[in-house]
């Protein structure tokens, strides 16, 4: 049986093709993936998120707690609704999940980690929280609506009557509460936008609210090649528990600077980065897709994300391929029986409305 | 979902069209094109390349997947839609007119074997439960 999100019922009302998405019944497009996608990047769409988990830390040692469980530095957390994003790793560096972080105060810090990895999750940190007062609380009573594109704010005023006050000076990862709403200027497109948890119960006045105000409901096949466009990892494919983050386009998130110890940094400290994440550019006709090698001057490598991009009416990926490769270099990659050309590209692709390559 | 009377199928999800030359039309079914999705390429195969019934011999690519196409019967490729090269999504648009590419059939009698419109329908039916 799969689980349901509260918006469950006006997904089907919508037209949306629902599909089996880690267990849960989730909009694939409603209709054409594309037009969907180019909504997003030119005016706004919504997506609902609810199947992935809210956790809230309380308690008096939840920074130091923070500080020991991800690899980002909660410390850079120090102005109340500031947002961080990070890995959490395992003793041997691999990537247990990426997860946003929000600072409320210092006894309230939530996390969103993923659908897919919501229990194991759950299960990782509590088994971390000994010595430590803190408490985690799933937050299944909420839901979660994203809105993005660049009219996605004022949609979000218009159908959250004052809203914009509360959420105007918001700046990009911040996050703010207005009454039973939390909303935070995050996102996983490129483009501007909110991302809003609500309590279960309102989530379909709000979504219904959205799209009478003109919001599009986008499904998760255009989340995908959004994210891809804006050169944003996706756990399972870019990255996971045998991945080491320095080689997945994740160093900026890993505080190796600091004198904080963490979960994994002994591990990341003592093995040598071998490997990168690029983008890739296809040349030739077809369509990049994960797990394809790619053979660069030097080594081999493979593709972790692929598909076509609407914003470039092309094929990108990211791939992981030898750390040596540089922007420019020509690759092959095997197609089925063929190699095509594909060139590495700098990334992301795509984001606020613009191609960037 | 429509299925045209005039029309052969596939198990694969193919559909056949016998011309009145004696050569036969491919592509794939609406059902087809809308388990796809968005298609973003078309693959043809070569213009003169032999190929045996069930041989996969090209591919169809939406945003979400790559798919096969199955040669629905024996013969030789005639003639490729390039149409398709540039607008791949007129796939999506009206399936039953977006051809792939044309065979000569070594054996005409082949197509005798093929699905039916009501067949190919009642395939789709039960594969959806």
């Amino acid at each position: 049986m799969l689980k349901k999100t509260p918006l469950y019922q006006a997904h089907k009302d919508m037209g949306a093709k629902l599909v089996d998405f880690g267990g849960w019944e989730m909009p694939l497009h409603y209709g054409s993936q594309i037009e969907e996608h180019h909504k997003v990047r030119r005016n706004c769409g919504m997506f609902d998120v609810s199947h992935m988990q809210v956790l809230d830390f309380k308690g008096k040692d939840v920074r130091s707690y923070l500080r020991h469980l991800v690899a980002n530095n909660v410390d850079k957390l120090q102005t109340s609704g500031k947002a961080l994003y990070s890995a959490m790793l395992n003793p041997d560096g691999g990537v247990v999940d990426d997860l946003i972080i929000y600072y409320m105060d210092e006894s309230w810090f939530r996390i969103v980690v993923n659908a897919g990895t919501a229990e194991k999750d759950l299960a990782w940190m509590q088994s971390r929280l000994d010595g430590f007062s803190a408490e985690i609380t799933p937050r299944t009573d909420l839901a979660m609506i994203a809105v993005q594109g660049p009219n996605g704010r004022a949609k979000v005023w218009q159908a959250i009557p004052g809203s914009e006050a509360a959420t105007q000076g918001l700046k990009a990862f911040y996050a703010a509460e207005f009454g039973p709403y939390f909303i935070a200027r995050t996102g996983y497109t490129g483009e501007d936008g909110f991302e809003i948890m609500l309590p279960s119960e309102m989530a379909e006045g709000l979504w219904r609210g959205l799209h009478e105000a003109g919001v599009a409901p986008i499904g998760l096949g255009a989340r995908d090649t959004l994210r891809l466009e804006a050169g944003m990892n996706l756990y399972g494919q870019d990255m996971d528990e045998t991945v080491n983050p320095l080689e997945a386009g994740l160093a900026w998130t890993v505080d190796l600077q600091s004198e904080r110890d963490f979960v994994g940094k002994a591990a990341l400290l003592s093995k040598p980065v071998k490997f990168q994440l690029a983008g890739l550019l296809l040349l030739d006709r077809g369509v990049l897709r994960g797990h394809q090698k790619v053979s660069t001057p030097h080594g081999e490598g493979e593709i972790t994300s692929g598909s076509f991009s609407p914003t470039l009416g092309q094929s990108i990926a990211l791939a992981r391929i030898p750390k040596e490769a540089a922007a420019g270099d020509e690759v092959q990659v095997f197609v089925r029986d063929k190699l095509l050309r594909a060139k590495l590209v700098k990334y992301p692709f795509a984001r606020n409305g613009k191609p960037l390559i | 979902m429509s299925v045209p009377e005039n029309l052969k199928y596939t198990a694969t999800h193919e559909w056949v069209k016998l011309e009145s030359d004696g050569t036969v039309t491919v592509g794939i079914t609406d059902h087809a094109q809308s388990l796809l999705g968005d298609m973003v390429y078309v693959e043809n195969p070569e213009i003169g390349r032999k190929v045996s019934q069930g041989e996969e011999c090209a591919v169809v690519e939406s945003v979400k997947a790559a798919s096969d196409v199955y040669a629905p019967i024996s013969g030789e490729i005639v003639e490729i839609n390039g149409d398709l090269d540039g607008s791949p999504e007129k796939v999506n648009e009206d399936a039953f007119s977006a051809w792939m590419f044309r065979m000569k059939p070594d054996n005409a009698a082949d197509l005798d074997a093929l699905l039916g419109a009501a067949a190919y329908q009642a395939a789709v039916d039960s594969e959806a439960h």
